[in-house]
């Protein structure tokens, strides 16, 4: 009995040391595959298609990475997580990043000791009820009964809302997405709250999407993105800049389909050129080959084209661009410049 | 003394017979395995501390202090987003120890009875009971949760089919309102209490210090309902020994029955009417229903599953120790003229109850352990609001897990304690 706790003792301290460690890139490398953690399933930015393969708007920055890094946007582990167990995934260096529409938040970034790499969808969170309930805002739901996400930013902003405006409320606590729409749909709660992206990415799956209407109130800023943990900056560098490249790329117009002929050679915009390798050194500076950015943009497409194939409003999601477009189109998607 | 023992007192004591002595050997590997034993736990620990610091965290319990930010929805003390942390976690241990306590109460009846009823004569009846013990134990509790949680949420009416003429439904006896959210019960009240009543307190100032006066106020009106209550218990324990007594002396035993009948039921009737006893009725106002008390479909839900699934576990218990009575026991009472009701409880279930009540223990322990799986429908238990949220939103997953553990610790060594309390006064006297 005593030589058998020791061992199981032993065997723990071995797995306990196997844990956190810095040099993330080159653990992804020796292992050949980058493990990603991602939703339990919201529609458009995280889900298997009807293959087992995971689609979706923060899949595509796993696969980016993926690409960048590995040559291979298939050579990904996704990790599915739920709000709760996201940030221990994290941490505990069960995941190299999270791709998890993650709100970007002060105590995130510096008392859970992460780095948020930068914003790929700008958010808000808005309530979503029955089109037949009668309400039309948020300011007339004093009483009811709301469903919601537990451990995410959405609780505490709902609270925070309704005290502000001396409101009552029976929150109904509920670990996934996916059970908090089933009990909304059963109508055990009024209100069903999250980032207004993830209501019209659920409402699409309803049944009669018209029955129920988000209503026009955004009670919070969401900027939404994907995370690293504290510490490493070669591998927060890498992921922060695959994203900008998918940025820059829609900027500087290359496409999935034009990047191969792009990168072919050198072409007379110096910009795109530092992008895909074909002038100056950028990929050796963050320790990737050349034609990281090239191989990231070849595997998902530029940012735009990844909003529209999965999220955008040919989708039945049909998210408008809005603040996520272009800082020329009047948006808050912005790059900083490749040199 | 041995000759062996003189032996080595001559030569002295030898480093070699550590190993090679009897009576030394088993002590030397023990203390070995201890030393290792602690180097390991020690490892451990320090691995732990050295990743935290590598991490650049520390371990600290300055979060409980911090404002919480969340809502909870049962509440059995005051709470609001803006109390702390700590205060979260307090509602949600009273949470977990309200739904564990009902859970035990219900199990046991349910497990007594089935148990019972299991070794009935009777074939449909035994065979039921054999049913229902199969099916419970073998399926994990947590489908059981989660399927009548389901259940309530899928087929009671929503709050506004209450609404209205032509209202698809109606509250039972007009008064309990069965939905899908909960079930909403009167609220007993008393208009003439020791504290001020509700109505009173808003109709005054509408002031959170006088809320909290009638609270409190409310809390002395049900001491003093459980004083009564306990008063009765003793008055009809009285009544019974005082029975003993006379059927002892005369040989006849008194009729008790109407006693202790009224011993029940006049006291708490002249309290309540003193107090002003009254029923507050569940209205639907707004989105619910408003008023009354509301027992929510997570707590259904949880209550029933735990106390089924752990029903079927103690009447196995109570079945074996019913069977672990010798019939001996039941003939011989036959042969001196008792009937079977007095045969079980006179005879047999006083003997059964030594061999019911350690593995009964065991079971309380599963359902308050198991009342941990409250976040599969959103029951705000201590896991749910210190595992949960609290650990959640402030990233102190050690520490708050190290809470947790405590605190199940604690609890689970409590009911331990004064079970076996109880157990020794029914063990075998030996005299």
């Amino acid at each position: 009995m005593n030589k058998s706790v020791f061992f199981g003792a032993l065997a723990f301290t071995g797995l306990a040391a196997a844990g956190a460690s810095a040099a993330t890139l080159e653990d992804v490398q020796a292992r050949g595959t980058l493990n990603c953690g991602v939703t339990t399933g919201v529609p458009g930015f995280a889900e298997p298609d009807a293959d087992g393969v995971w689609q979706g708007f923060d899949v595509a920055v796993c696969r980016a990475v993926a690409a960048a890094v590995l040559g291979d946007p298939n050579a990904v582990e996704f990790v599915p997580t739920t709000g709760k167990t996201r940030f221990t995934s994290l941490a505990s260096g069960e995941i190299d990043m999270l791709a998890r529409n993650t709100t970007w938040t002060f105590s995130r970034d510096t008392d859970l000791k992460f780095d948020f790499t930068g914003v790929n969808y700008y958010d808000g969170q808005g309530f979503m009820v029955p089109a037949d309930l009668g309400v039309s805002s948020a300011t007339e739901l004093d009483g009811a009964t709301v469903c919601i996400q537990t451990g995410t930013t959405t609780e505490l902003n709902l609270a925070d809302y309704f005290r502000v405006n001396d409101m009552s409320y029976e929150p109904v606590p509920i670990e996934t997405g996916a059970e908090a729409v089933q009990q909304f749909l059963a109508g055990a709660c009024d209100v069903y709250t999250t980032d207004r992206s993830a209501l019209a990415a659920q409402r699409a799956g309803f049944e009669n999407p018209d029955d129920y209407t988000i209503l026009p109130e955004v009670v919070s800023k969401e900027p939404l993105g994907p995370l690293v943990r504290h510490g490493d900056s070669e591998w927060f560098d890498i992921v922060k800049w695959t994203l900008y490249a998918l940025i820059a790329a829609e900027e500087y117009g290359v496409t999935q389909e034009n990047v191969e002929q792009l990168a072919s050679e050198a072409t007379d915009n110096p910009e795109v050129n530092r992008l895909l390798g074909t002038e100056g050194e950028l990929g050796a500076m963050i320790g990737l080959n050349q034609t990281w950015a090239k191989d990231a943009i070849a595997a998902v497409g530029n940012y735009g084209e990844i909003f529209s194939t999965n999220i955008g409003e040919e989708t039945a999601i049909g998210l408008a661009r809005g603040l996520n477009a272009q800082y020329t189109d009047g948006g808050l998607i912005y790059a900083p410049p490749f040199r | 003394m041995t000759a062996s023992d003189l032996q080595g007192a001559d030569q002295g004591f030898r480093i070699g017979q550590l190993i090679n002595d009897t009576r030394y050997r088993s002590i030397t590997f023990q203390v070995i395995t201890l030393i290792l034993l602690v180097l390991g736990i020690g490892y451990l620990i320090s691995n732990l501390l050295a990743n935290l610091a590598d991490l650049g965290q520390d371990l600290s319990y300055d979060f409980l202090a911090a404002p919480s930010g969340y809502d909870i929805n049962q509440q059995p003390i005051p709470y609001d987003s803006q109390s702390t942390h700590l205060r979260a976690t307090i509602v949600g241990a009273l949470n977990t120890l309200i739904v564990a306590f009902l859970a035990c109460v219900t199990a046991t009846v349910l497990g007594v009875i089935a148990g019972v009823l299991r070794l009935s004569k009777n074939w449909i009846i035994s065979k039921l009971m054999a049913v229902y013990v199969e099916a419970f134990r073998n399926i994990p509790v947590l489908i059981w949760i989660i399927i009548i949680f389901t259940v309530v949420a899928n087929v009671f009416p929503q709050p506004r089919d209450f609404r209205g003429d032509d209202a698809t439904a109606s509250p039972i006896f007009g008064v309990v309102a069965a939905t899908n959210r909960g079930v909403y019960v009167p609220r007993p009240y008393f208009t003439n209490g020791f504290g001020l009543s509700d109505e009173d307190a808003i109709a005054e100032v509408g002031d959170d210090a006088v809320a909290q006066a009638a609270a409190q106020g409310s809390v002395i009106d049900w001491l003093v309902i459980l004083a009564v209550l306990i008063g009765s218990l003793l008055a009809t324990r009285a009544i019974t020994r005082w029975a003993d007594r006379t059927q002892e002396k005369t040989g006849k035993r008194p009729t008790t029955w109407w006693m202790s009948l009224a011993a029940w039921i006049l006291p708490i009737t002249i309290v309540c009417w003193i107090m002003g006893l009254s029923w507050e009725i569940p209205e639907l106002r707004g989105f619910n229903f408003q008023g009354g008390l509301l027992m929510r479909g997570s707590l259904i839900a949880l209550w029933l599953a735990l106390s089924i699934y752990t029903g079927a576990f103690i009447a196995e218990n109570v079945r074996a120790g019913i069977l672990a009575i010798s019939k001996g026991q039941t003939e011989a009472a036959a042969a001196l003229g008792l009937r079977p009701g007095r045969i079980m409880n006179l005879v047999i279930l006083p003997q059964a109850l030594r061999v019911i009540i350690p593995p009964l223990i065991s079971q309380y322990l599963n359902i308050t352990k198991n009342s941990s799986l409250a976040i599969a429908v959103g029951y705000m238990d201590l896991t749910a609001t210190l595992g949960g949220i609290t650990l959640n939103q402030t990233g102190r997953a050690i520490e708050s897990i190290l809470l947790l553990m405590l605190f199940y610790l604690t609890i689970s060594l409590l009911i331990s304690f004064f079970m076996n309390i109880y157990n020794n006064s029914v063990r075998l006297k030996e005299r």
